[in-house]
């Protein structure tokens, strides 16, 4: 016949961690539905956090990525203001000298006239829109971002015509989505014949909501001045943050201080990061469906324990102490909200994939999504489970077994 | 068998072996208004191998002996001593491992867990002794081979009828070889011939050296044990060697024949 070892015969009672964990999935084998339901607060709780998390990054990746296939290489020089508050001008010599330093391969410049756009000389003159016609220099869309949806951009010929190219802004604001011949807008004095669209540039909003016109035409019929508004400049890679430090003083030796430079791509990688409200709304959710998971997980294993109140006695009476009890029922409710919490990070994951995939995103989720996802959940349990635990481990052995 | 060579040879056991379970001037007073005196002056020693049966009616205190016995439960003044060691000194601790290692215990209403085999209920019994799982379950298997049960290794307790469940009851209280088995109204749940099977069950796992001790209500079972310590009112009020049972239950007796077994003729 086997026998116990001695040594085991006079030790004080012990439990394998192998049976422990098994006897933390007792409950849940006996009573699956009543598990299942138990986790779903908290996976709902845990797959909204994740869901949210995991979108926002997704979004954000989406955006980088948006950014990286456009280059981070676009840098952009605007006329700032004076020292009196005015706003300043940018030279007419500012492009050809920005044009001459090492590592700019592309100066393009539009130059802003006083005069709107209207779809009809019979709309009123107050209904802008806030479109206004700019004149371009004739590779804009290369440098800005962009390029043309319909038609064709300006060239040397039509730069000196009442043609003009709408951005996708401007396009939208006019109602008009398709070229037909002698399509025309209303410039106030005169009619532009549409010659070309372009898609939306996420670069520069600025050409986005431009009607573009060719400089020679502007300064003839438009009473441009004749200094440029924007400079876009497109500097080899390895020059950005050089040509960016240089760019103030070239473009403007005497007064570098009116000179505003940016790099359009540094302020979308802010916007990508950026945390939106909705977020903080949906991760409040979260955290309140999670609570409402753990008062469920604290009522199941509070009536579990009751219930189970004759298996309870029968363990004791097989030589299981109070510290066996209690970390059965804790480790019980720790792996109810666990599996939760694993069940709320997959369905949070698979909706992050499912939209990402939608947009054209790549999907990310967070580490700290899924892996404090499931730590949520493992302290959850371990505070749901602590006093019903706590309860089990403090019943007598002759009432758990006795009073039936 | 006959009844005399039994009794001679447990009387002999008796005499040689140290008590498994010793109770002395024992009292336990439940707190309340009024107060329950259930144990007042209790003293009793069970020997190793002995086969002994706490007779009396509901709210004499037999319950609370065994609760005593088996360690559930303190005593409030006198000295409880199961295999020499006094449960006042122990620490719950140390109690439980007591219970793990040399206490079993057999109950009314069985307590097996009903999603489990009838394997893993007699494994459980070793599952705080610090023992594997593998090995529980071969000690366990060698159990209800004993109980005449090894056929049904794999079926759930919802399966078996009640006698064959009280069997895997008892097979989980002796397969850690415990010092002494504390059987509370074991056939209580029973009808009259499977209850006899059940103690001629008892029995058999008496002779082969097990310490029974078995508390019931009923004189027909307190007549079948060797020893038979009567209470009343939490005292002990006579403590012998069996009376023969009253006419009544010897008929019962009579017409449930001891032998053959109903689980002799049953294929192994």
């Amino acid at each position: 016949m086997i026998a116990i070892s001695p040594q085991s015969r006079s030790a004080a009672a012990r439990l394998r961690p192998a049976d422990l964990a098994r006897l933390a999935a007792v409950g849940l084998r006996t009573r699956k539905l009543r598990a299942a339901l138990s986790a779903l607060g908290i996976a709902i709780g845990v797959g909204a956090i994740v869901a949210v998390l995991g979108l926002s990054s997704s979004s954000a990746a989406g955006l980088n990525a948006e950014i990286a296939a456009l280059g981070t290489n676009l840098l952009t020089v605007q006329a700032g203001q004076s020292f009196t508050g005015a706003t300043a001008e940018l030279p007419l010599a500012a492009p050809g000298m920005i044009a001459r330093l090492p590592g700019v391969y592309e100066v393009q410049t539009t130059a802003q006239t006083s005069v709107n756009v209207y779809r009809s000389p019979v709309i009123p003159s107050v209904n802008t829109n806030a479109l206004t016609v700019d004149a371009s220099t004739l590779n804009l869309p290369a440098a800005s971002g962009t390029s043309v949806a319909q038609g064709e951009y300006l060239n040397a010929a039509t730069a000196n015509e009442p043609d003009c190219v709408l951005g996708a802004a401007a396009a939208q604001l006019l109602g008009i989505d398709k070229i037909f011949p002698g399509e025309r807008v209303w410039a106030g004095n005169t009619w532009l014949y549409v010659v070309g669209i372009l898609k939306p540039d996420v670069l520069s909003p600025d050409v986005d909501s431009s009607v573009l016109v060719g400089y020679p035409f502007a300064d003839k019929y438009l009473g441009l001045n004749g200094y440029p508004t924007t400079i876009y400049v497109k500097a080899v890679d390895s020059q950005v943050n050089r040509v960016y430090n240089l760019l103030a003083a070239q473009s403007n030796p005497e007064n570098p201080s009116e000179v505003d430079v940016s790099q359009p791509s540094s302020a979308l990688v802010a916007q990508a990061d950026a945390k939106s409200a909705f977020n903080t709304l949906f991760l409040g959710l979260g955290a309140v469906a999670l609570l409402v998971g753990a008062i469920g997980v604290a009522n199941i294993m509070v009536i579990s324990v009751l219930e189970r109140r004759s298996e309870i006695g029968l363990r004791r009476a097989l030589g299981a102490t109070r510290a066996h009890i209690r970390i059965q029922f804790l480790s019980e409710a720790i792996l109810l909200a666990v599996i939760g919490g694993a069940a709320g990070v997959l369905a949070g994951s698979l909706a992050t994939a499912i939209y990402a995939h939608g947009r054209g995103w790549q999907t990310v989720i967070p580490a700290q999504a899924w892996a404090g996802g499931i730590a949520a959940a493992l302290v959850i349990g371990a505070i749901a489970g602590l006093w019903p635990a706590l309860r089990a481990a403090r019943m007598s052995p002759t009432q758990a077994l006795w009073t039936i | 068998m006959s009844a005399g060579t039994v009794t001679v040879s447990a009387a002999g056991l008796a005499e040689s072996a140290s008590p498994v379970l010793e109770l002395t001037e024992v009292t336990k007073v439940y707190p309340g208004t009024p107060p329950v005196h259930a144990l007042r002056d209790v003293s009793v020693r069970v020997q190793a191998g002995e086969l002994v049966a706490i007779l009396g009616p509901s709210g004499s205190g037999k319950t609370t002996l065994l609760h005593l016995a088996g360690t559930l439960d303190r005593a409030t003044s006198g000295q409880v001593l199961v295999t020499g060691l006094d449960v006042a000194r122990l620490s719950d601790r140390q109690l439980a491992g007591l219970r793990a290692s040399s206490v079993g215990f057999v109950f009314q209403q069985f307590f097996l867990a009903e999603h489990e085999t009838v394997l893993d209920n007699v494994a459980d019994a070793m599952l705080y002794a610090g023992v594997s799982q593998a090995t529980r379950r071969a000690i366990a298997a060698e159990a209800l081979a004993r109980v005449r049960l090894g056929h049904k290794l794999t079926a759930r307790p919802t399966q078996l009828s009640g006698g064959e469940r009280q069997r895997v009851a008892i097979a989980r209280a002796v397969a850690g070889s415990p010092a002494i088995v504390l059987a509370d109204e074991p056939t209580g749940n029973l009808d009259q011939h499977t209850g006899a099977a059940i103690l001629d069950l008892l029995e058999e796992l008496n002779r082969l050296g097990t310490t029974i001790v078995v508390v019931t209500h009923d004189q027909a079972v307190a007549g079948r044990m060797r020893r038979e310590v009567r209470m009343l009112d939490g005292r002990i009020v006579s403590d012998a060697a069996s009376q023969p049972a009253p006419s009544a239950a010897a008929a019962a007796a009579a017409a449930s024949p001891v032998a053959p077994h109903p689980w002799d003729g049953e294929p192994r």
